[in-house]
């Protein structure tokens, strides 16, 4: 039996990437279900922590399944695209609510520039760690190609947008019914402009209303953010 | 469903195009959002159509994207380990702040505050 030959192929597949990634988001898209939709257990969170234990406890790089699973990544742009459609849905309340989402589109983008920036220096993180800390509202490949620009570091300004983006799928729905925060429009425009794509797929779990106002909001930011941080950080 | 995917890919393509002829500091993805709006408000297309199926499906398997580059925490969390109290306490307050910054301001800019204001909070 050729074992190693067959695992160096299994292993560096984007087969294996792909069916990994679907099978334990799947898995833990169940697990979720299950638990009443318990915010914990956010089914990206929990994938996310299983695959990287796999892949560490099996020795695989990875660069090698980023690679791999890449063409869900690649995805993200048509998928972005797509957010048109809730928002072509919702055109008529979005008219109505020019005013609203262009208001907190504009201050949300300047204000978590600078508040990711000066709180990052102010506890001591390097200038590299603040710049990559700027952009994390803007989505993923918007993040990276700033943070890239300023001087930071693309994959770091990555986990920020991913911890940004959690912290909205996980906890900020209890957040928002906390604060008072009933609108289901407000609702979706904190979700879009403070957690971008990922807050936006838990706002349409929440509602039509809210995931297109999210959507919105996240689009226009990535737009904000980019136009305006090389304005805001020295 | 192959149409609308069709139609989604070139709006992307077209948005990818501009901001690389007129070097605009915005992404491609956003330019073709706007596109894509525009083409729906131009066609009107049906609901059960091919253009609504294959935009929705993307916007449904949104989650699943994010995953890959969600993982990246294994190679890049270690390497910023030395400055992680700046990088997570950092990164949750200033997401916090906005957050609840967002919210109470798109509650305070409202339309029809004060008319329907009452009767969606009894529903919410």
């Amino acid at each position: 039996m050729r074992f190693a030959e067959t695992w160096e192929w299994v292993s560096t597949s984007p087969l294996f990437a792909l069916t990994l990634t679907v099978g334990i988001y799947w898995a833990a898209d169940k697990l979720w279900e299950r638990s009443g939709r318990n915010p914990l257990l956010t089914p990206l969170l929990v994938a996310a922590g299983v695959i990287g234990a796999v892949l560490v406890l099996l020795g695989i790089d990875y660069t090698v399944y980023a690679d791999g699973a890449g063409v869900l990544t690649f995805l993200l742009g048509p998928a972005t695209v797509a957010l048109a459609l809730p928002l072509y849905r919702q055109a008529s309340h979005v008219k109505e609510a020019a005013l609203m989402v262009l208001g907190v589109v504009v201050v949300g983008s300047v204000f978590s520039i600078l508040a990711g920036y000066w709180l990052t220096v102010w506890l001591g993180g390097s200038e590299e760690l603040a710049l990559s800390m700027a952009p994390k509202s803007s989505t993923t490949p918007i993040a990276m190609a700033l943070a890239e620009s300023l001087g930071g570091w693309a994959p770091v300004a990555v986990l920020f947008v991913m911890i940004a983006g959690l912290a909205g799928a996980v906890f900020g729905p209890w957040i928002l019914t906390a604060a008072r925060i009933t609108d289901p429009r407000a609702r979706g425009l904190a979700m879009g402009v403070a957690s971008h794509g990922i807050g936006t797929s838990r706002a349409f779990q929440e509602g039509e209303t809210q995931g297109a106002f999210s959507g919105l909001a996240m689009g226009l930011t990535g737009l904000c953010i980019s136009l305006v941080i090389p304005l805001l950080v020295p | 469903m192959l149409g609308g995917l069709a139609i989604i890919l070139a709006c992307q393509l077209l948005g990818e195009v501009l901001v690389r002829l007129t070097g605009v500091p915005v992404p491609g993805p956003v330019v073709g959002m706007v596109l894509f709006f525009g083409w729906l408000l131009w066609r009107r297309p049906r609901e059960d159509g091919s253009t609504v199926r294959a935009a929705g499906t993307l916007v449904h398997y949104l989650p699943i994207m994010f995953l890959p580059s969600t993982v990246g925490f294994i190679v890049y969390g270690p390497q910023i380990a030395s400055q992680w109290v700046p990088a997570v306490v950092g990164s949750v307050v200033s997401w916090l702040l906005t957050f609840l910054l967002v919210g109470w301001l798109a509650m305070l800019l409202r339309p029809g505050r004060r008319g329907r204001g009452a009767s969606e909070e009894a529903a919410a």
